[in-house]
């Protein structure tokens, strides 16, 4: 089931006129930006299908970008998302992009700074929910929240090791996919759990070997 | 978890208790929090529909200058008391309207379940509020109904007008807004379900042409129409009239019908209203003039 709660139905409250199209892309822009771990220099915007063809008449352009700045969606300093990146000295460019993608609402956001550089792939499935497709190259499914992100060694046993946190926790997992680039390189887990996860879990998930990093989700 | 209307109905009935409660035991078993804390998070959202609602009877006007002031119009025409429909139905017509207004003015609104169909759900609520005097607890629950119904549509159709067209979006507002009505009204979990077929089959086919791109026209008109409907649906769904078609048929005949709608009629702004040469004249005013589309050439 793509939707799980009611409040993604009645709800949330936002900043219009789109739910899909601004709600949806703070959102995205958002996961962006707790990925990424702090306020990129440069974001690279692309936008496919519906999102290209109306994002001037949506906002979508300043939801992005106002995700990037960890606005919520009920945020009343969206519309002026452009300028504070600006002042901020972050550089900001937007791409229409003409290729066909699997949903119509797709964005592709690579972001960069002096050390780091992170791409992923949102789609707004409607109503302002969410779910990221692609973080990295790592094709994988996120949608639901409560959920974190492990970024971990290659190595056997870290799997067994994470899950079992979960369970001495007594917290079940509703979803959970790996992906690695390479056999022994950085591999990502994604955890989407039934019940809220809280600091003393995610400090458990990090102090485990070969565990590089625990992001928790917000979507 | 149901999954789909026939279900949900059936655990209302087995239980012997009103749709909405069905929908808060799942939220708090989905979600760990605890009914207190569901409750609170609902009546939030009530708040903000309150606040856009008497935010838009003020008065608003959107950047564009495309849309703002007619739930004004509306609230003043039936001072005049010469409304052709009645009060309660207008009424209901002109606080979607005002929501829909805040919401293409950037203000703050609940989506319900989209924004671009935000005005329906809180629009009949609060107009057949006045009839029935409902308690807060009581609203919280047509809150909790209409996301019931929603929820159906967008785990088996869909509630995005990009993927599935405006019946997709206006069009489950409305459903789920009748089903609301008719639990409010003291109809049965059937009567509700009855009233989301009647709703949804005259939504079927709607195409999402939003001018320039902005959910602004036709969008606040459609919401005064989703409005309008969802309270027919109602009282049709009350007198006893059932749907030939069950609701959950219907919401399968609306997802083929979204997969099957070219995407210039799924919030492209290339088809529909939107490529009619005032649509075109006023995104051109709005944004400068539009790059050729080769859709125009081909027409």
């Amino acid at each position: 089931m793509k939707y799980r709660s009611a409040f993604e139905i009645i709800g949330p409250i936002m900043i219009g006129p789109s739910s899909s199209h601004t709600a949806g892309a703070v959102r995205i822009g958002r996961v962006a930006r707790t990925l990424f771990e702090s306020q990129p220099k440069k974001a690279v915007l692309s936008l496919y299908g519906s999102f290209a063809k109306t994002y001037k008449g949506h906002g979508t352009d300043l939801a992005l970008v106002a995700g990037l700045l960890d606005y919520d969606t009920y945020d009343e300093r969206i519309s002026d998302a452009l300028d504070v990146a600006e002042q901020l000295g972050m550089e900001i460019i937007f791409k229409e992009e003409s290729a066909v993608t699997e949903h119509p609402n797709t964005v592709k956001i690579n972001l960069f700074d002096e050390d780091k550089k992170l791409e992923i792939i949102g789609i707004s499935i409607g109503g302002g929910a969410i779910e990221i497709t692609e973080i990295n190259s790592f094709k994988l499914k996120l949608s639901g929240d409560p959920a974190i992100l492990v970024i971990h060694n290659d190595r056997f046993g870290v799997i067994s090791a994470v899950t079992s946190i979960f369970s001495q926790n007594k917290i079940n997992i509703g979803h959970m996919e790996v992906a690695r680039k390479d056999k022994g390189d950085t591999a990502i887990m994604v955890i989407e759990a039934d019940e809220r996860i809280d600091d003393q879990l995610v400090g458990e998930l990090q102090k485990l070997d070969n565990v590089l990093s625990v992001i928790r989700m917000v979507l | 978890m149901f999954r789909n209307v026939a279900e949900l109905v059936s655990l209302a009935e087995q239980h012997q208790v009103k749709i909405a409660e069905i929908m808060i035991r799942q939220e708090v078993e989905v979600t760990g929090l605890t009914r207190e804390e569901v409750m609170a998070k609902m009546d939030l959202n009530l708040t903000v529909m309150e606040r856009a609602v008497e935010r838009g009877l003020n008065g608003v006007k959107s950047r564009t200058g495309l849309t703002g002031g007619d739930a004004v119009l509306l609230q003043n025409y039936i001072k005049s008391g010469k409304s052709l429909t009645g009060t309660l139905l207008l009424d209901a017509v002109s606080k979607a309207v005002a929501t829909n207004e805040v919401n293409a003015a950037m203000g703050i609104i609940c989506a319900t379940p989209t924004a671009g169909s935000a005005g329906v759900v809180p629009g009949t609520l609060f107009a057949v509020k006045n009839q029935l005097n409902p308690t807060r607890q009581e609203m919280l629950e047509f809150l909790f109904t209409a996301a019931a119904f929603g929820f159906v549509v967008a785990n088996n159709a869909s509630i995005s007008g990009a993927a599935g067209g405006c019946q997709a979006e206006v069009g489950s507002a409305s459903g789920m807004a009748a089903a609301a009505i008719v639990e409010m009204a003291g109809g049965t979990p059937k009567q509700s379900a009855e009233a989301m077929a009647i709703t949804l089959k005259n939504m079927l086919g709607l195409v999402c042409d939003p001018v320039a791109g902005l959910v602004e026209v036709p969008c606040v008109k459609r919401n005064a129409m989703g409005a309008s409907n969802a309270l027919t649906a109602a009282d049709m769904a009350l007198a006893g009239i059932t749907s030939r078609i069950p609701c959950d048929e219907v919401i399968s005949a609306m997802y083929a019908i979204g997969q099957s709608m070219p995407s210039a009629l799924r919030e492209t702004a290339e088809g529909g209203l939107a490529a009619t040469p005032t649509g075109r004249r006023l995104e051109a005013e709005i944004f400068g003039q539009p790059k050729p589309k080769l859709k125009d050439y081909l027409v």
